[in-house]
């Protein structure tokens, strides 16, 4: 009733006091029933209003104009080039090839099969999170994919139809609504909607800069977990990527024993998101969070990898996602959870065959690394060549890279004016840093595995021409 | 309510502590006895049979000849592994237009052609489950409450109340009346819920009913839909058994209804799933129908958390497309279901067991009262022990539907084949039998040790071989079934 003491400035005595009182309340009750009246007809939950809302995020809308207006060299030569996709279309036809010469019809599958299972088997229900087969299989897959060093249990995996559900699903069983996770900046836009959207679940972004890599630093994470206990909120755990997206550098082994420590000090989960791990093109030594387990005597109960096979072997349409846990109760918790999002099975019945046959993964891996490496040394070769500058990367699809040259000032606003001008003008999506929450601006990530070599170079061109026209502006 | 202290330290979220999951209901002790000794027909003839599961298998057949005569359809053959590479980079959210497009025509085919679908509002989701679980986080918050009239399918405890906070409150439909549904029920549970300052939001219809296997009237279907427009409450309908309808009346989808019933658009949402009328479980096939476009927005970002494979899409959109085959296979899928049922049903009735007239679904609603000690639930639950641990039948009791009355049993009978119903029956026969022997058989029951024993409740996944199935409700994953082969 804050209006009595000015309406009794304006109307003095007892008028003053029955206004003051009576015209706050009648305001506040129109209000109330105006809401209620809103609500009524408000026909989405809350929860649902801002995910309705068209998504702004720069990210999200390159990806729409793309969707409308996509480069094709022959059918439309003028179109929007895709560098903001993180798609691995390199070795595809491997796996084609691999499949004309194993499956035929393999879907049926009565030879291969136990037990003459027959169509049965891929038509009937499945355990939810997986069938042990897809498990063993997958295990073993990731073995691979980390080198040959570490083994994977396959009671310990979780299967998940894609690697979305699958932090979600993590999210679910770690944290409750208003808790936070810390995550290292510059990260991947599409965790500030897997991660919070239905959990209610916070993100607090811990800065990464330039100066140092990019790589997360203790001091940086201390203060971002101090800062949330002043405000009472309850931080559940630390989220990296490594192979991080999207710089694309590999995090130290040191770092991720001092990340490990912070968090057994401060009693918290910490996942590690590797589903790049079989894209490192580098010659930089990668450490999964597995290794360093499997090596040192580090408390494992609140450690826990997510993966996917939509990089690594670019099988995005499938949905396979996994969840390693090494907590038995979170293991127990998501294996329920996945009654929501589980793999298909003919999609199981593919995958156990594909990726069962280890030596053909073998030459998949090493040439994936070697046609990755290929189009990144052109992809920066070219940038070199327009006088662009990037972070060395040793793993990921894409590269990060530095156009506050092409920026007229230093600031967000001047980033996004370039990225727009890059995607409407220059007609090349590239997603710009501010959408991947970089504290410095002037950043974008560029995919260049969607490409070929041609088409890279096209996108240089493109780029050069923006660059010129800002210099000439300036 | 757990205490601060136990939030605060804990490394777990109270969703993965508490038991919204359910698997630590006493219901799912007929699971582990048919997952410790699952009947098959030479290896373990003595073992449970699962009546439990409402899988159709009984034309599963007639895919597996589609798919070998349409090898373009999937990509793992010579014919059709040309279209892996789009297939396999393909995750738009969308879905492919192509299998939007095949959904929405099949929808309309099993209404016999009396509705149309739009392809722009199928939203997909990972199964019936991730699709109701969707919609609920769509229109409500945590705390809003959907009237559901029981019996219902006990899932749905887990499924739209788990992860999303929402409340189902539940009003009794009963025997009397055959279990109907009836308008008068549905108003005096929106007063009281009303009265008792609860936020109802909506209300969900499962239409043809899990578990009674009947369907809605039209003129039913009208009244309640009039009523949730007068009080501008959502209407989502569960019509995932549609096309599991073996006998008249014919299905009436609310669909229909909507075009001869004045209402709000906006408010009505259709669930839908090719799991139950086609067989496909595995397969992951949730849809989302709404006619509001605020749903289908949102609903289809969600739908990030559980897109159907684009390899099932792909092979999908050509089967369900293929017009000559559907029809056929929708006619002779309904004749089957229609033959085995009548076979359970007279089996039943020739040892005095009779069941609700049905006429859809993969289950019958079996009718035990007369077998009861005294009309309670503690002896619906005792007689239920009996049938798992002498009868050797996982039948579901009413009581994990939440029927008010006790004394009534789900029993499916669409996923075995028919040695294994002969088997079954039989089981029955000379269990009714042996009670007569005995002549009083309520002081029969008395006397007898019904206590289910297991070491633990807790399933030991140890003991668990590789091959398993799992169902919707079954905490363990299973032994594979008997395959039907007829």
């Amino acid at each position: 009733m804050r209006l009595v003491v000015p309406l009794r400035g304006i109307v003095g005595g007892r008028g003053g006091l029955i206004l003051g009182t009576f015209v706050p309340c009648a305001l506040f009750c129109y209000l109330h029933i105006r809401r209620l009246r809103f609500l009524a007809t408000r026909r989405v939950s809350e929860r649902a209003e801002p995910i309705a809302k068209a998504e702004e995020s720069p990210y999200y809308v390159g990806l729409g104009r793309v969707s409308q207006d996509p480069f094709d060299e022959v059918a439309n030569p003028n179109g929007i080039i895709q560098l903001g996709l993180s798609e691995n279309r390199l070795c595809l036809d491997l796996i084609e090839e691999w499949l004309s010469e194993n499956l035929n019809g393999a879907m049926i599958g009565h030879g291969s099969d136990k037990g003459h299972l027959g169509i049965g088997g891929i038509t009937g229900y499945q355990p939810h999170d997986g069938v042990t087969e897809l498990k063993e299989a997958m295990a073993g897959f990731m073995s691979q994919v980390m080198g040959g060093e570490i083994s994977f249990d396959p009671s310990r995996i979780v299967l998940t139809a894609g690697a979305t559900p699958a932090i979600e699903i993590l999210c679910f069983c770690l944290a409750d609504p208003g808790d936070a996770f810390l995550v290292p900046t510059p990260y991947y836009p599409g965790f500030d909607r897997d991660m919070t959207w239905r959990t209610g679940v916070e993100l607090i972004p811990v800065h990464c800069h330039s100066a140092n890599n990019f790589i997360l630093s203790i001091a940086a994470l201390q203060q971002a977990f101090n800062q949330a206990r002043k405000r009472g909120q309850r931080v559940q755990g630390i989220l990296i990527s490594n192979p991080s997206n999207p710089v694309g550098n590999l995090l130290p082994q040191k770092t991720l024993h001092d990340i490990l420590d912070f968090a057994r000090k401060k009693n918290i989960h910490i996942i590690s998101d590797e589903i790049f791990a079989g894209s490192i093109h580098g010659n930089e030594e990668f450490f999964s969070l597995a290794k360093i387990l499997d090596a040192e005597n580090f408390d494992k109960s609140r450690a826990h990898i997510l993966y996917g096979l939509s990089k690594d072997l670019s099988l995005a349409g499938f949905r396979v996602g996994v969840i390693y846990s090494y907590n038995d109760d979170v293991l127990a918790a998501a294996k329920k959870l996945t009654r929501f999002s589980s793999v298909s099975a003919p999609t199981q019945r593919l995958l156990i065959s594909l990726l069962s046959d280890t030596s053909f993964i073998g030459r998949y891996l090493e040439t994936n690394r070697k046609r990755i490496r290929k189009m990144y040394d052109i992809f920066v070769s070219g940038l070199k060549e327009i006088g662009v500058k990037y972070v060395d990367s040793s793993g990921g699809l894409y590269c990060w890279v530095d156009m506050s040259g092409l920026m007229h000032s230093h600031n967000v606003k001047e980033e996004l004016e370039l990225w727009d001008k890059l995607l409407n003008v220059a007609k090349v999506n590239a997603t710009p840093g501010s959408a991947c929450h970089s504290i410095e601006p002037g950043w974008f990530r560029c995919c260049f595995t969607t490409l070929s070599e041609g088409n890279i170079r096209i996108a240089i061109e493109r780029i050069r021409k923006v660059a010129e026209m800002r210099k000439s502006s300036r | 309510m757990e205490p601060a202290s136990v939030r605060k330290h804990s490394l777990l979220s109270m969703i993965a502590r508490n038991g919204g999951h359910g698997e630590h209901s006493p219901y799912f002790d007929g699971w582990k006895a048919y997952d410790r000794n699952p009947f098959h027909p030479t290896q373990n003839p003595d073992g449970v049979i699962q009546m439990g599961l409402a899988e159709n298998q009984l034309s599963f057949d007639l895919i597996e000849e589609w798919i070998k005569n349409n090898p373009t359809a999937s990509i793992c053959t010579p014919d059709g592994v040309g279209k892996f590479k789009d297939v396999a980079i393909f995750q738009d959210y969308h879905g492919l237009p192509e299998f939007r497009q095949a959904i929405a025509k099949f929808m309309g085919r099993v209404r016999r052609g009396k509705v149309t679908f739009d392809p722009d509002r199928i939203v997909m989701s990972g199964g019936a489950t991730g699709a109701s679980e969707t919609l609920i986080f769509c229109l409500a918050d945590p705390g809003d409450a959907f009237l559901v009239p029981s019996p219902y399918y006990p899932a749905f405890d887990r499924d739209l109340r788990w992860r999303t906070g929402v409340r189902l409150i539940p009003f009794a439909c009963d025997s009397t009346n055959n279990f109907q549904v009836t308008l008068a029920q549905m108003e005096s549970a929106y007063a009281k819920a009303i009265e008792a300052n609860i936020n109802v939001k909506g209300v969900i219809l499962t239409n043809p009913s899990n578990p009674l296997g009947i369907n809605l009237s039209k003129e039913t279907l009208t009244s309640l839909l009039s009523f949730t427009f007068e009080k501008n409450l959502h209407m989502v309908c569960d019509e995932i058994y549609s096309a599991t309808v073996f006998k008249s009346p014919a299905f009436t989808s609310i669909a229909e209804v909507m075009q001869e019933t004045e209402c709000n658009p906006d408010l009505v949402h259709i669930i839908y799933s090719l799991s139950k009328d086609m067989g496909l479980p595995g397969f992951r096939v949730g849809i989302i129908y709404s006619y509001n476009d605020q749903v289908v927005n949102c609903a289809r970002k969600m739908s990030s958390f559980g897109l159907v494979s684009s390899q099932s899409q792909h092979l999908l959109a050509s089967m369900l497309s293929d017009e000559v085959f559907i029809e056929k296979f929708l006619e002779e899928n309904s004749r089957r279901l229609g033959k085995r049922h009548s076979r359970v049903v007279e089996g039943l009735k020739q040892e005095g067991i009779n069941c609700l007239e049905g006429n859809a679904g993969l289950f019958l609603w079996m009718d035990l009262r007369h077998l009861l000690k005294e009309p309670t639930p503690d002896a619906e639950m005792e007689l239920w022990r009996v049938i798992i641990k002498d009868v050797k039948l996982n039948v579901s009791p009413g009581s994990s539907f939440h029927c008010p009355e006790p004394g009534f049993f789900r029993v499916c009978f669409a996923n075995m084949d028919d040695h294994t119903v002969e088997v079954a029956l039989q089981r029955i026969r000379e269990f009714v039998s042996r009670g007569n022997k005995n002549g009083d058989d309520k002081k029969h029951w008395r006397k007898r040790d019904l206590r289910l024993s297991f070491t633990s409740r807790k399933c030991d996944e140890s003991l668990i071989s590789p091959r398993q199935i799992m169902s919707p409700h079954s905490p363990v994953p299973q032994s594979p079934l008997v395959r039907a082969r007829t």
